[in-house]
């Protein structure tokens, strides 16, 4: 890690702006109906039901949480095992994302579990399972997150050596001693955690082959969800650098962010060749055109988010302008990866028996943009804390 | 949606990407996983139930499900729309037309099947759901069950339901083929017992078989050849018999490939002795190697970078 040095320091701003008073507040309402939901229980907040037994919060909250962490590994992969040192500037904001990521993929399944207490069960060796796909991704992402948290202590040594009591500084110290040594572990075990559970988790709807939408429904969804997720992490970075660029004022690395955009045409080309060859070979062509919701739904996620940001991806202008550029990798995001998720959770979702669509209740969304509130609170003290985020432009 | 299942295979064999498919195939009624010939199972004849509901009334009180008494029991308005069972009802009983006689009507009781090879045993994260190796009942412990609802989302039957508005100990409720009872000498299940026209037969799976085809071929006029059950899904411990195609009554029409056969093979060869996983650890950090070494030689030959 020493080898790439990078020079970010902490966010000098006011703390309690408008944006973040608002934050706070949307946080606070999705509290409320959390809390009701704890109390009361999951039929009270939820729409779910025997029918749909999963839902918004499975959907967005973690599926769709998980493919949009993937930059961490993404950039992990680009940065210290591609040694790609010039794009070294936007690991440290893609780690921390990951980082919060993954920790509120984790609160925001204890929302979502009938019996929260006992999440910590797919630990213990007596009730491991190994026939089923989500004990692959909960095992892999409960490790992934500790490996996160590891990577993250150099930044803390990074900020608090010299700056703290003398037992907290040696401690320190030796800690970033060691992980210097063996940070490589940890950075290719996060790579390789990364690619089983985010390919694992397109394997979960496999298993309802006659309740899935054929337009979705395909054996490939595994590759389908890695590759995705691969091409998503780039994107991702790019909204947040933008983002960050425009609440904090440091400056946006159109220099990096350019030539990461050639990255990520090349492999949205991929997931566009494989999605259409998926469809291709299994002849499925024909359910575009049905008029159901879920083939309009198809239609906008293949529209909006593959196609169009692949296109825009491919012109030269686009990739050299910063607000073309947030355009094309927020449309990604937005429509190739978040819809996708929801729709492969439960859009695609349509059980023989169901008696009306789901269609989350206001409670769900309330927890959902809650947790996503937090997130962002989050994020913004520790950017206000530790050396995250590149300079501040002097204007 | 047998389309999906055909476009799968077709899919398979026209890519190989899934080597197992062809396995898959050819075992197809137990999917490579042992089937006991002792599992015991349950015969429906829907050409002999009468509607009467008493298996309704006998599983509410052996399972406690609700305070309803027997009179409600009686009602039979109820069958005016299709009934599915939920979390305080594990069986219903639905009624549907007979072409043969519009005097009479078929009933056909509804109820968790007992996969051989049952996909929320598979899907299950912490093992709450397991096939019983003895009686092959389908058994839940609620004390490992986390409550993530996956085998709702698995059971391709729709059967598993849940306790929404249980706010700390909610359960997956589902029939538990009276497991206390069978699994002691001679126990029946509450519904088969009190059957009064003995439209249930319970014994074991591979017996109901016999005795099923020999019904078929004695009155071949009142049933249709097909034992509903027996190849389905890989094969159910709870078996139908029918005058008319069970999915013109609301059942649902399966291949034969058992559910887990869709994803196990995927995750079983993802970890396959570990392998595959190891190996790309080892190819990642090869990679890292090698680029490391370019990067310094790199920063030797042209100092700043």
């Amino acid at each position: 890690m020493s080898s790439h040095n990078v020079s970010a320091y902490p966010v000098e701003k006011k703390f309690f702006t408008t944006g973040v008073k608002i934050l706070f507040a949307l946080f606070g309402i999705g509290m409320g109906f959390g809390l009701y939901r704890f109390i009361n229980g999951l039929g009270t907040v939820t729409n779910l039901n025997n029918q749909y037994p999963l839902g918004m919060w499975i959907g967005v909250d973690v599926a769709s949480g998980v493919a949009l962490a993937a930059g961490g590994f993404t950039t992990a992969a680009l940065i210290h095992i591609f040694y790609r040192d010039k794009y070294a500037v936007v690991g440290r904001p893609a780690h921390l994302t990951a980082m919060l990521g993954y920790t509120f993929v984790a609160i925001g399944l204890l929302f979502d579990l009938g019996r929260w207490y006992n999440v910590w069960h797919p630990a213990l060796p007596s009730m491991w399972q190994g026939n089923s796909v989500l004990f692959e991704v909960g095992i892999c992402v409960m490790i992934y997150l500790t490996v996160l948290y590891i990577e993250f202590v150099p930044i803390v040594a990074e900020r608090f050596i010299g700056h703290s009591p003398k037992w907290i500084d040696s401690i320190l110290r030796f800690l970033d001693r060691i992980l210097d040594k063996i940070m490589w572990i940890f950075i290719i075990l996060g790579v390789l955690l990364s690619c089983l559970h985010q390919s694992s988790l397109g394997n979960l709807m496999v298993i309802a082959p006659y309740k899935m939408h054929p337009l979705w429904y395909t054996p490939l969804l595994p590759l389908l969800f890695l590759v995705s997720a691969i091409a998503v992490g780039l994107p991702m970075v790019i909204f947040e650098c933008t983002l960050a660029s425009k609440s904090f004022g440091c400056r946006l690395e159109m220099e990096v962010l350019t030539p990461l955009s050639r990255i990520i045409a090349v492999i949205l080309g991929l997931y566009f060749f494989l999605k259409v060859g998926d469809l291709t070979i299994r002849e499925s062509w024909g359910y575009l055109f049905e008029g159901t919701y879920q083939s309009n739904f198809f239609i906008l996620e293949f529209i909006l988010g593959i196609v169009v940001p692949l296109v825009m991806l491919l012109m030269k202008k686009v990739r050299e302008s910063p607000w073309l550029l947030f355009t094309a990798a927020t449309m990604y995001v937005v429509f190739g990866v978040l819809l996708n998720r929801v729709n492969v959770f439960f859009i695609a979702y349509r059980p023989k028996y169901m008696t009306e669509p789901y269609i989350p209740a206001i409670g769900e969304f309330a927890v959902t943009i809650g947790l996503i509130a937090a997130l962002m609170i989050c994020y913004r003290i520790i950017v206000t804390i530790f050396p995250i985020l590149p300079k501040v432009e002097k204007s | 949606m047998e389309l999906t299942r055909r476009n799968f295979l077709k899919f398979t064999a026209a890519t190989g990407t899934i080597g197992v498919s062809g396995a898959v195939r050819k075992a197809s009624a137990h999917s490579g996983k042992p089937v006991s010939p002792d599992w015991l199972g349950v015969l429906v004849d829907t050409t002999v139930c009468i509607g009467c509901r008493k298996c309704e009334w006998a599983c509410n009180n052996v399972n406690k499900l609700s305070e309803k008494s027997i009179t409600e029991f009686e009602d039979k308005s109820v069958f005016e729309k299709m009934r599915r069972p939920d979390e305080k009802s594990y069986t219903v009983v639905n009624q549907y037309e007979n072409p043969n006689d519009p005097q009479l009507q078929y009933y056909v009781k509804v109820q968790c099947m007992h996969c051989n090879d049952a996909a929320c045993v598979s899907a299950c994260i912490v093992g709450a759901l397991t096939k019983h190796p003895e009686t092959g009942a389908v058994h839940y412990d609620p004390w490992k069950c986390i409550g993530c609802r996956y085998c709702m989302a698995a059971c391709p039957f729709q059967i598993p339901a849940y306790e929404y508005q249980n706010a700390l100990t909610p359960q997956v409720r589902k029939c538990t083929f009276c497991f206390d009872r069978i699994n002691e000498h001679g126990g029946l299940p509450g519904c088969v017992e009190i059957c009064p026209v003995e439209a249930l037969t319970f014994g074991k799976r591979t017996n109901l078989i016999k005795l099923a085809r020999e019904k078929i071929a004695k009155e071949p006029d009142r049933y249709i050849d097909h034992i509903y059950g027996e190849h389905e899904l890989g094969g159910t411990s709870w078996m139908y018999l029918s005058g008319k195609p069970m999915h013109e009554m609301d059942m649902e029409r399966f291949g034969e490939r058992s559910i887990p056969s869709y994803t196990e093979p995927v995750q079983h060869a993802i970890f396959k002795n570990f392998v595959p996983p190891i190996s790309l650890f080892a190819f990642l950090g090869i990679i890292m190697k090698l680029f490391k070494n370019h990067d310094e030689a790199n920063a030797e030959k042209g100092g700043t970078q």
